[in-house]
């Protein structure tokens, strides 16, 4: 088919959203731009549109989370579809219910989206060849936070006027953040340079392979930089001897005004939350100007509406095209 | 030792097999020449051979090797029938040309005592269709802390010492254990995998591990506990054999011991030879195992090891999983694949047709070696040896099924896969047992 | 097996008059009502018939109308089933009381108005609304009617009308295609 191949994309091709690593950058453009028009929802007089009436999100959330569950629910709600909550305790001991026979549940009753957090590394990816429902990855283990990544690409583009050529430097422990994993693919996707900045322990060199720049020094990680990402830091790293102490790590690595003057004197500061305040992020920094954390947030619900919106706007495609003409 | 049976009688007269190639590394002999089998034993090879009574079966294109000896198998009885059993192990052992094989100890109960040893021999002899040689756990309940009756598990009919899925972690209980195995003539077998150093790891450390989200397993797990074991083993003058050995650095330290004469010997599977730490993907389970996949690097270095001579065996390490094991998220997942009907057309992919080595090194590998590693009957045409014979078309296309496998689970990352090299018939004990590619 | 092709149903002279004549409609029937007209056209062609019909008004009655642009992807039944991205809409001000008309290039199967309506009403509650389209095709599977139609064009339901507008095409013409 002549022409189809450079045609721009109208929908998302994939039944489910599992990773920034499968998008391509068309795609990624199409949510950010679809983003643009479903913010404006929230500013109508009826905060709603009917484009997912019908339809059944459940959150599916195996990790707790207020913050993103949240957000899907408002995004789900604000498209008119109905949302149910599943908040599943696991522990090691209290084996319950196995993924598959979840999934077969929810498969039986008929649900349209299933919104995942899980502690484990490909388990959306287990759910999604389970079922038809369409599955939406909000954090499996280590690997990927897709919605996270857009959501960050939406705010430096709103805030900076594009993301292509831009410097994004992560701070903090890499080596275990799904965030910083689908941030490094999704700016990188789109033009812009990743550094990565933290402690040799929680930072291999090995992240060059994955193409991002490694730092150990936060001053040369962060010169120059357009945004300043600053990821949590987790207590439990230093009982396990991957942190010497916090105490450690904040004389290197903590983001202070002083140390934000290092990189570009505009620059974005950014967290995906929620704050250690004073910890790896001072007070000042968390609510200087410059910070964006609360548009991320804000910013999160259009994304995430999008993202819904262009799934279900695939499976209708999807299912007029195997129906046959309507 | 177990004989294969099943009670059917011996065709009467023998089996005069024509015109294959025979290949016989144990004898020297490569060549198109007529195999005559009876009373269970090879009776006579040679050019255009009188059949006199026996029945035949024509050969010609065919290679015609001694019977597969893979010294690294689960066939899960006791404990795990539903994932196989001895009956479905070792049927599809046949099919793969295998004739003897060893049956790994990490049952359930595992094989730490006489009476298990006694038990497996037992359903054997009543159920397998291929000789079962048992392996002996080194420690009791293969826990790592009080040594089994060695002794014993030998008597009884052991042929190798091993708590194969773990690394003995205690030192003093593996110089023991060696001593002990070198006064019983037996090997002491190790999968080499530091417990610790593997830190929760579920695959490779490396790249695709990063990328992933998984938490890796590191070649250093594999090479201190090598490293260790070749200086215990050497100061024991104990016979180490290291099991699915992985890599780079390990074949490195094998390589140089046995320049200095250390009495060791290893082994490689089909999947570590083929398959890279890539072959994950998406979360696949399927392409768990341990020792895991590895790098591309790895890989070439295994290869480059079974080339030079320094892999001494090829070996399934056949793991059957049930669905239930493996449909879960992937840190959850049981390790291991089904391997014993894929082993010969994937060791013809990756070691034959590119011409590392030639088919005369691939019978080596997969019968001659294993069977003088543990000992074992078999390994060999010479008149006189059992009639265990693996008589396969190097060059059949064919794709693999997992529906069609008589393994009782399906868990391999080779479904679909288009493959050449198929067993047409496997003799055992002088009794075909799979003929024309099925089961008699 | 030739198809015709494509066939002007009308040209750039009968849109114009056309556009004039519904601009002198609405400004008859909505005589009490004359200060608190909006046009709102549906993109990607209505908006700028909306605005054409506004700039007619405002020269002939004096009267300048507010134009707003409602964009209906959200409100389609069928999602998905054709390229369209949503963009945002773009309303002069509050339509509370106000009198709405409508405008959009082709009225068909009357979906694209059903979805219209329901947007407009999530955007407030006008006094009245009103449909202006410059072409009726027929073929209604709606009960929905133009109040002020430009052209009746009835056709075969397998053909095609496609409307070409000078802001968005490069020429003013309505094309009718036979179905094959």
């Amino acid at each position: 088919m002549a022409g189809a191949a450079t045609a721009k994309p109208d929908c998302l091709a994939a039944k489910d959203l599992l990773g920034i690593e499968p998008l391509s950058r068309d795609e990624i453009q199409l949510v950010l731009e679809t983003a643009d028009t479903l913010s404006d929802v929230a500013r109508h007089p009826i905060k709603k549109v009917p484009a997912l009436r019908g339809r059944t999100m459940v959150n599916l959330f195996y990790e707790a989370s207020t913050r993103t569950r949240t957000s899907f629910e408002l995004a789900a709600v604000r498209l008119s579809a109905d949302v149910v909550n599943i908040s599943v305790q696991t522990s090691s001991v209290v084996k319950g219910e196995t993924l598959l026979d979840t999934a077969r549940t929810l498969e039986a009753m008929s649900v349209d989206f299933i919104v995942m957090r899980h502690g484990s590394s490909g388990a959306p990816h287990t759910l999604a060849r389970n079922l038809k429902a369409s599955v939406i990855n909000a954090g499996d283990g280590q690997h990927e936070h897709p919605t996270q990544a857009l959501l960050d690409l939406y705010t430096v583009r709103q805030k900076l006027g594009g993301i292509e050529g831009k410097t994004i430097t992560l701070v903090g422990d890499i080596l275990h953040s799904r965030v910083a994993r689908s941030n490094l693919i999704a700016f990188t996707k789109m033009g812009a340079k990743v550094r990565f900045c933290g402690p040799p322990t929680l930072l291999s060199d090995d992240f060059s392979t994955l193409g991002a720049e490694v730092h150990h020094d936060l001053k040369t990680a962060l010169a120059g930089a357009d945004v300043i990402y600053v990821l949590r830091l987790q207590f439990e790293r230093h009982r396990m001897g991957l942190m010497p102490s916090v105490k450690a790590y904040t004389q290197r690595y903590a983001i202070t005004p002083e140390r934000v003057k290092w990189a570009k004197s505009d620059a974005l500061i950014m967290h995906p939350g929620p704050m250690n305040r004073g910890v790896e992020i001072a007070h000042e920094v968390a609510d200087a100007p410059r910070s964006v954390i609360v548009d991320q947030v804000a910013n999160g619900v259009a994304v995430r509406m999008a993202v819904l919106y262009l799934l279900e706007a695939g499976r209708t495609k999807r299912a007029a095209a195997a129906g046959g003409a309507s | 030792m177990s004989a294969g049976g099943n009670g059917r009688a011996t065709a009467p007269g023998g089996i005069l097999i024509r015109r294959g190639r025979v290949i016989d590394p144990a004898s020297g002999v490569d060549g198109e020449m007529d195999v005559k089998i009876e009373n269970g034993k090879v009776a006579q090879t040679g050019a255009n051979l009188d059949p006199g009574g026996c029945s035949v079966v024509e050969a010609k294109g065919l290679v015609v090797a001694p019977g597969f000896v893979d010294i690294h198998v689960h066939l899960r009885e006791p404990g795990q029938e539903g994932e196989e059993t001895i009956a479905t192990g070792t049927r599809a052992a046949a099919l793969g040309g295998v004739t003897a094989l060893v049956a790994m100890p990490n049952t359930v109960p595992p094989l730490d005592t006489p009476a298990m040893i006694a038990y497996v021999l037992s359903r054997a002899a009543q159920d397998g269709v291929v000789r079962v040689y048992p392996a002996g756990c080194i420690s009791h309940e293969r826990k790592g802390e009080v040594m089994a009756d060695l002794a014993g598990l030998r008597e009884a009919g052991a042929v190798v010492f091993t708590d194969d899925g773990n690394s003995v972690m205690n030192a003093l209980l593996v110089r023991r254990a060696m001593t002990n195995a070198r006064l019983l003539a037996t090997p002491y077998a190790e999968h080499a995998e530091d417990e610790h150093l593997v830190d929760a790891g579920v695959m490779h450390e490396g790249r695709v591990s990063l990328k992933l989200g998984l938490a890796g397993r590191s070649t250093l797990a594999e090479d201190v506990i090598v490293a260790r074991d070749l200086i215990l083993a050497e100061a024991a003058g104990a016979h180490l054999h290291v099991m699915h050995v992985t890599s780079k650095r390990s074949l490195e330290m094998i390589r140089e011991a046995k320049a200095r004469k250390v009495t060791v010997t290893c082994e490689a599977t089909p999947h570590h030879l083929v398959l890279t730490d890539e072959a994950v993907g998406e979360f696949d389970t399927a392409a768990k195992v341990y020792p895991p996949l590895r790098s591309e690097e790895h890989r070439r270095a295994l290869v480059a090891g079974v080339k030079d001579g320094t892999v001494d065996a090829i070996v399934s390490d056949h793991a059957p999983h049930g669905p239930l094991e493996k449909e879960v998220e992937f840190a959850q997942a049981a390790t291991g694949m089904v391997g014993l009907e894929t082993m010969l057309p994937l060791v013809l992919e990756v070691l034959v047709r590119p011409g590392e080595i030639g088919l005369p090194d691939l019978v080596r590998l997969l019968s001659t070696s294993p069977a003088r590693i543990l000992r074992l009957p078999g390994g060999t045409l010479a008149p006189g040896s059992p009639a265990d014979l693996s008589i396969f078309d190097p060059e059949a296309a064919w794709t693999v099924d997992p529906r069609t496998m008589a393994s009782k689970s399906r868990n391999t990352p080779f479904a679909g896969r288009k493959v050449r090299g198929r067993v047409v018939h496997t003799i055992v004990a002088g009794r075909p047992v799979v003929r024309d590619g099925a089961l008699v | 097996m030739a198809s015709r092709g494509p066939v002007p149903a009308m040209d750039a002279t009968a849109i114009d008059r056309a556009l004039v004549r519904i601009a002198h409609e609405i400004v008859e029937r909505n005589p009490d009502h004359l200060n608190d007209l909006v046009l709102i056209g549906i993109p990607k062609r209505g908006d700028n018939l909306a605005r054409r019909i506004a700039a007619s008004i405002g020269k002939n009655a004096g009267i300048a109308v507010p134009v707003g642009v409602l964009d209906i992807t959200m409100y389609r039944d069928d999602i998905g089933s054709r390229a369209s991205i949503p963009k945002p809409s773009d309303l002069p001000g509050s339509i509370d009381g106000k009198t709405v008309v409508l405008v959009d290039d082709v009225l068909f199967t009357g979906r694209s108005v059903r979805a219209a309506l329901d947007a407009v009403v999530d955007f407030g509650r006008p006094r009245s609304v009103q449909l202006a389209v410059l072409v009726d095709r027929g073929h209604r599977e709606f009960p929905i009617r133009a109040d002020y139609a430009g052209k009746n064009l009835p056709t075969p339901s397998g053909a095609n009308v496609k409307v070409e507008l000078s802001e968005t095409d490069g020429r003013d013409q309505v094309l009718l295609e036979e179905a094959p």
